[in-house]
């Protein structure tokens, strides 16, 4: 555990790095990033979470196996989405033009919608949710081995 | 007798890396068509300002479902070991 200092500024840090991985993983169809780099921003505020106040402490409130349901269900979202388009093909963006994520932008330079493309913003979703929990799950796991701490079963 | 083999494998490995370095293609030669393509189609097809996300997720999906399970097997493989180092820890 660091000084108040640190813990204090990571305490009014966190929120906004955890708003500023969610619009990475949310816009990811609309602007450069996607699930793969907001997971692993937020991931780093949890990173920076157990530095701040050790990983015995965030042991009392980010479980390793809620982490792994987080990961599973992330997974299983990503394949279900590539699945529900079978009745094209594998991984069919069978959602554009419905009324969910279903605009479609014109042609050419326009100002972006985030109710636009299809089954990717879905995929994204999924996709961050995996990388978060499994980055944080890994990290988790090894501060809490390193610190002689009991993992929990 | 194992520095002489050792020797060989550094030697052999560095003549590959450097023929590899050297013949390396100029960049956008061979030139293909895919990009334009892409360029010009995912607004239409995939509804997607970012082309790179539609290509991610769309075009080349099972590339990104080869990533997410490498992902999903080193989580496990980490979270697996970490655990059973523990208890190996425990019972001595």
């Amino acid at each position: 555990m660091l000084s108040k200092i640190v813990r204090t500024i990571s305490n009014q840090l966190i929120l906004f790095i955890l708003v500023f991985g969610l619009y990475i993983i949310m816009h990811g169809h609309v602007t450069p990033g996607g699930g793969f780099q907001g997971g692993a921003v937020i991931a780093s505020g949890v990173v920076m979470m157990i530095v701040a106040f050790g990983s015995s402490e965030i042991k009392k409130s980010l479980r390793e196996r809620h982490l792994s349901v987080v990961e599973s269900s992330g997974a299983l979202i990503f394949i279900g989405m590539a699945f529900a388009g079978m009745g094209t093909i594998f991984f069919y963006n069978f959602l554009v033009g419905t009324p969910v994520f279903g605009g479609i932008p014109p042609t050419g330079p326009n100002p972006g919608n985030v109710w636009t493309g299809g089954v990717i913003p879905l995929m994204n979703l999924g996709v961050g949710l995996k990388v978060i929990a499994g980055l944080s799950a890994v990290v988790l796991a090894m501060a809490l081995f390193s610190s002689g701490e009991e993992i929990e079963e | 007798m194992r520095q002489v083999v050792a020797w060989f494998v550094l030697i052999t490995l560095v003549a590959f890396l450097l023929a590899g370095a050297l013949l390396i293609h100029p960049f956008g030669y061979p030139p293909s068509d895919m990009d334009d393509y892409m360029i010009a189609n995912s607004q239409a097809e995939t509804a997607n300002n970012n082309v790179v996300a539609a290509v991610l997720f769309d075009y080349r999906g099972l590339d990104t479902l080869g990533e997410a399970t490498v992902l999903f097997t080193a989580v496990t493989g980490v979270l697996l070991l970490f655990r059973a180092l523990k208890k190996r820890e425990k019972k001595t």
